[in-house]
């Protein structure tokens, strides 16, 4: 048994290893409907989120597990229960695994301290989402092979978004080069520690990559002084048609979704020929199965 | 009331720029002879024999929590004095962000009652510069120094209000009593967990900057040059603050600062994986700025060493990071703490007694801190060299939350005495009931 908390921590080999079998659990594969047969995946979400809910529900389930889904709206906790608490209740049923995603950084990983089952983080706060860059490296892999000498450039609220921390430290691990690019409200300090280079010149630094990964901008960050307004933040930092023109003709454009159409991506280009929107969805399901399959063996 | 002699010792009284081996007779709740000569043990003194001992000044605490009225499943002004005898403090400055907040004579009274019934150190309550800590009235800081209040302070929060904060730097004028500050500007600190800087980028909290601790800072020195008033900036952190601090000290402004052992021992890094205990306002700083606030402990620009001292239960540190309340208990690690200078050659011994002893009394006015003929007999008799490992689990003090449990430290009290009565020996509490 062993937690899924992050990308840190993991070895490239291991890292490797885990997308290898992946790939085994893509659709068409070996049966393994039994992988997971009689035991228990419970799914706490203390934060919406019906896509990663959904796709940890479906691989769980295609590994023959009785999935127990724990949604935080008129839960015990919205009458005062603790994390810990509520966790500790939940393992006392006996999971195998426990998939937890919590609007507070760090969240799952105090959970693993106290739980004796294994913990796959499905988003903590600002901090991690260590399947989505799983399900997103392994997406680059399948079209490239290998991710050596690539570069990907991530745009926009690098901030508050977890999706863009995993990806750059899995990315980095796997060998890919990783710009990350937005306005300097939402680019914090020390990326370049954790192995990114940064810029806010989005025009300039376009050309030179292999693959996109476009992040979700919420609309609170406008009423928190973060940008003055959607319309400029489109302007300067959204994947246009324009701008898809001059990326080069192979590049790929992802997003974690849901997309706000037509503020950091234009429906013409997510629904275009470079974009691998869909597919990074359809392998979410064979990573998390992989997942699973590591974390409760 | 018992006659001592203290023999062999090595005394360090900053204020009287001794430092050397001498005995020290202390009768009648005073010091009553310093000498470089061996002294004749008086009939029926308790003789204490200090060979290799450093005997020095009662330490003062100029930032204490002890959170009574109304959170004592944390600690009581009691537990509190317990453990600040156990850290080799005969005095202690105690907040008045306690619930029923300390802005009234009403609640001043009762911790100085409470302070008399455990009997062990003492107590000097600090009063509210607002009622309720609200930021909006000023509270009645007539009635509450007449009532016992050495400073005033809505520590804990910041006054945010610059006329408001300008208005009491005025009106305390008139008593000549420090006002003492926390700040933070709220604007900047807003919704921020831990410093601004890449372990909170790594570990995705919403980081503090600390502009939001600087620009309060220059702020208040502004007010304080209009208002010839006295200044003490709590906890200071960062590099910015000092560096103001200093040039306005350089100006001959009225201002005084105090520094916290985590803060010049820790630095941001420290909360690691998201470890509570870490978790602290103003927060752990980078290493910069723990480098500054050493050479600012060197040089004269921080006139105290002050614990913060702030006690958490077990489940307000067991939660997610965010939700973590600030602070840690300090009173029974400081030594240690501020020994590990002196053993890094950061610190003198003597600037390190100074820091702890001398430099707060002067800084609120408070008797002690010193050892010539006729001061109190407020003493600590420490071993600087002894080793010892946190264990949290045996603190004094109600509470446990504190990063340095397993840490091993040199230095340790080995006798605590207030007013010539022996409060605190050989790890053993000495109370008076």
């Amino acid at each position: 048994m062993r937690h899924l908390l992050g990308i840190a921590g993991w070895r490239r080999d291991e890292l490797e290893a885990l997308l290898d079998r992946a790939q085994a659990h893509l659709p068409g594969g070996p049966d393994a409907s039994h992988v997971l047969r009689g035991r228990v995946v419970a799914n706490l979400f203390f934060e919406d989120s019906t896509r990663t809910r959904s796709s940890f529900e479906v691989a769980a389930r295609k590994l023959g597990a009785d999935v127990l889904n724990w949604s935080y709206a008129g839960s015990s906790v919205s009458k005062g229960e603790t994390l810990l608490d509520t966790a500790r209740n939940i393992e006392a049923m006996g999971p195998a695994v426990i998939v937890i995603r919590h609007r507070s950084s760090g969240a799952p990983g105090l959970v693993a301290r106290h739980v004796k089952c294994a913990v796959v983080n499905a988003g903590d706060g600002a901090h991690e989402h260590p399947s989505q860059a799983l399900l997103d490296a392994f997406t680059l892999r399948q079209r490239w092979g290998r991710l050596d000498g690539r570069t990907v450039l991530i745009v926009g609220d690098v901030l508050h978004s977890r999706v863009a921390r995993s990806n750059l430290l899995c990315l980095k691990a796997l060998g890919a080069r990783v710009v990350l690019c937005g306005p300097p409200t939402l680019l914090p300090p020390g990326l370049e520690e954790m192995g990114g280079e940064v810029t806010h010149q989005l025009d300039a630094v376009l050309p030179q990559a292999d693959a996109v990964m476009c992040l979700r901008l919420q609309t609170e960050r406008m009423s928190e002084a973060f940008l003055p307004s959607q319309r400029e933040y489109s302007r300067l930092f959204g994947i246009t048609p324009a701008r898809a023109e001059r990326m080069r003709p192979e590049a790929l454009v992802l997003h974690p979704g849901p997309i706000n159409r037509g503020v950091e991506l234009s429906p013409v280009v997510a629904d275009g020929p470079r974009s691998v929107i869909l597919e990074q969805v359809a392998n979410g399901v064979a990573v998390r199965r992989a997942v699973l399959e590591a974390c409760a063996s | 009331m018992t006659t001592v002699l203290f023999q062999r010792a090595r005394v360090i009284d900053p204020r009287n720029g001794v430092d050397g081996v001498r005995d020290v007779l202390v009768t009648d709740g005073r010091v009553a002879q310093v000498s470089q000569g061996p002294l004749p043990a008086p009939k029926d003194a308790r003789v204490v024999d200090a060979t290799d001992k450093w005997l020095v000044p009662g330490f003062i605490d100029l930032h204490v929590h002890l959170r009574e009225p109304g959170e004592e499943g944390k600690e009581t002004v009691l537990t509190g004095c317990r453990a600040a005898v156990a850290g080799g403090f005969t005095g202690v400055v105690a907040m008045p962000n306690t619930k029923v907040v300390n802005d009234s004579a009403l609640v001043t009274e009762l911790v100085l009652s409470r302070a008399r019934d455990a009997d062990l150190c003492h107590v000097y309550p600090a009063g509210a510069i607002t009622k309720g800590l609200k930021g909006e009235e000023l509270s009645e800081a007539g009635e509450l120094i007449g009532a016992g209040c050495v400073a005033l302070t809505d520590d804990g929060r910041p006054v945010m209000n610059a006329g408001l904060m300008r208005r009491v730097l005025q009106y305390a004028t008139q008593f000549d009593v420090p006002v003492m500050v926390h700040e933070e500007d709220l604007t900047l600190s807003a919704g921020g967990a831990m410093h601004e800087g890449a372990t909170s980028t790594r570990l995705g909290l919403r980081g503090i900057p600390s502009s939001a601790e600087v620009a309060m800072v220059a702020r208040d020195l502004v007010l304080l040059e209009e208002t010839k008033g006295r200044l003490h900036v709590a906890h200071v952190s960062c590099e910015g603050s000092v560096r103001l601090i200093r040039e306005a000290k350089k100006r001959g402004l009225r201002v005084t600062c105090e520094v916290a052992p985590h803060h010049f021992t820790l630095d941001d890094r420290a909360v690691g994986d998201y470890d509570t205990h870490a978790k602290m306002a103003p927060p752990l700083r980078s290493d910069v700025d723990v480098k500054a606030l050493r050479e600012a402990l060197v040089d004269g620009t921080v006139d105290a060493i002050a614990t913060d001292h702030a006690p958490h239960g077990v489940s307000d540190k067991l939660v997610e990071f965010e939700k973590g309340i600030n602070g840690i208990v300090g009173l029974e690690t400081a030594l240690g703490l501020t020994l590990a200078l002196v053993h890094e050659g950061v610190l003198t011994p003597r600037r390190a007694v100074e820091l702890l002893s001398d430099g707060p009394a002067r800084v609120f006015g408070l008797p002690g801190g010193h050892l010539a003929p006729g001061a109190p007999a407020d003493i600590t008799l420490l071993s600087p060299s002894e080793e010892w490992t946190v264990d949290a689990h045996r603190f004094y003090s109600r509470s446990r939350n504190t990063p340095f449990h397993g840490r091993t430290l040199k230095g340790r009290v080995t006798q605590t005495w207030v007013g010539g009565r022996c409060v605190f020996e050989d790890g053993q509490l000495k109370e008076s009931r």
